[in-house]
């Protein structure tokens, strides 16, 4: 059987499958899903780790085979690629913004330069305040620092700038 | 020695290195001092074990024996790992496990920085993402030892005794051999000596910026590239292979 989906189908299917820790975004705006292609019966998806650690890959790959069998497809493989290795670069803008309004203040921008992956003001995604202080360099998830707002007191996630 | 099974024992180093500091380090778990460390050192720990899966997955592919990377982390016995000596000191008190955390994230900045050059596309990509991580947990070790170090006269003195005990499993960090010498001429290993001054340089930076001393004088230790261990590292094994070697197979 050859598959009836072209390559751009597959994508949007795809795209249809959010991060299982931050349901807001999906795992194409995420920058996780690379690649797919068509080999006769079989589709090989190419996916991309975040962090290291993060226990969510595990169930992205479970979804993707369960997604695609959903829509008819039978051979499914789910290849991990680590070079060139992600970076919240990959996030799109409208992906940030989600973020923004998720409660969840996205990354910065430009991982190569030490400071802004070390340092730098965060902004508070409830009142746009900059008056931000960190709480704890490690959150919830591998992804995330925890910061508070020192104007409207509410504490906010911070996604890590990888 | 073949290329390939010099390659199969240089990633178990690096892999064995951050799964044994994983486990030793997710010890902590219910036992941090506050809850923010509970998560840093959960969440240092998770970055860790993560990257020993990639490297030993990639391992498991190299030696071509048809092994996963859980039979490679639950089935080799003591003499079979290849971990650093100083990964596998037991956690003490809280700013023992700081130093030990600092001299082993010190060594991975500039140790994975040079690895992301690696003619290995597989190595340097998983380097590439565990520099970003490597220098996240620098970061924190290294705030830990300033603020220990210059805190109370109890802090200062549990810290600098840590290092004074520690400072004997660093010589062997860069010690080099067969593994690294056909490595290093395809281009695949790092020259751990071109690595050492960068090391020191920033352990001195730290030091200074507290009253802390280098110590002068340590009997070095070494044994860990021969999977000659310390008598730690067997009890640490027991405790993580437990499980799997009970039950084979066991999935959660």
């Amino acid at each position: 059987m050859v598959i009836s989906h072209s390559k751009e189908e597959i994508f949007k299917i795809l795209s249809e499958i959010p991060d299982p820790e931050i349901p807001v975004i999906n795992i194409l705006e995420l920058g996780v899903l690379r690649d797919v292609k068509l080999n006769g019966e079989e589709v090989i998806v190419d996916i991309t780790p975040t962090y290291s650690g993060c226990p969510a890959m595990k169930m992205i790959q479970d979804d993707i085979i369960a997604k695609l069998k959903e829509n008819g497809m039978e051979k499914i493989k789910v290849n991990m690629v680590y070079s060139p290795a992600w970076t919240t670069d990959w996030i799109t803008e409208e992906a940030k913004e989600k973020l923004r309004k998720y409660g969840i203040a996205p990354p910065e921008k430009s991982t190569s330069d030490k400071n802004v992956l070390l340092g730098g003001k965060k902004i508070c995604p409830r009142c746009g305040s900059e008056n931000t202080e960190i709480v704890s360099q490690f959150g919830s998830t591998a992804c995330k620092a925890l910061y508070k707002c020192l104007d409207c007191k509410e504490p906010f996630d911070y996604f890590k700038c990888h | 020695m073949t290329k390939e099974e010099a390659l199969f024992k240089y990633i178990l180093r690096i892999a064995d290195t951050n799964l044994i500091l994983g486990h030793r380090l997710s010890e902590w778990i219910g036992h941090a001092p506050m809850m923010e460390e509970e998560l840093a050192l959960g969440n240092v720990a998770l970055d860790l074990i993560g990257q020993a899966n990639s490297l030993l997955q990639y391992a498991a592919k190299v030696e071509e024996k048809n092994k996963t990377e859980d039979d490679l982390a639950y089935l080799r016995n003591e003499r079979e790992f290849y971990n650093t000596l100083l990964s596998e000191q037991p956690n003490r008190d809280f700013g023992f496990t700081i130093v030990r955390q600092l001299l082993n994230d010190a060594f991975n900045i500039h140790f994975l920085e040079e690895l992301t050059k690696s003619s290995d596309a597989t190595l340097a990509g998983l380097a590439a993402k565990a520099h970003k991580e490597a220098l996240y947990h620098f970061r924190h070790s290294s705030a830990w030892t300033e603020r220990l170090g210059d805190g109370t006269e109890e802090s200062k003195n549990k810290v600098q005794n840590a290092l004074n005990e520690l400072w004997r499993f660093t010589d062997e960090l860069f010690e080099m051999n067969e593994v690294d010498e056909i490595l290093l001429k395809e281009k695949i290993a790092v020259d751990l000596k071109a690595i050492k001054p960068k090391f020191e340089k920033t352990i001195n930076e730290i030091l200074q910026r507290t009253t802390l001393n280098k110590p002068e004088k340590a009997f070095m230790q070494r044994g860990s590239r021969d999977g000659k261990h310390t008598e730690h590292l067997g009890f640490l094994l027991a405790e993580m292979q437990h499980l799997h070697r009970a039950i084979p197979d066991v999935t959660w």
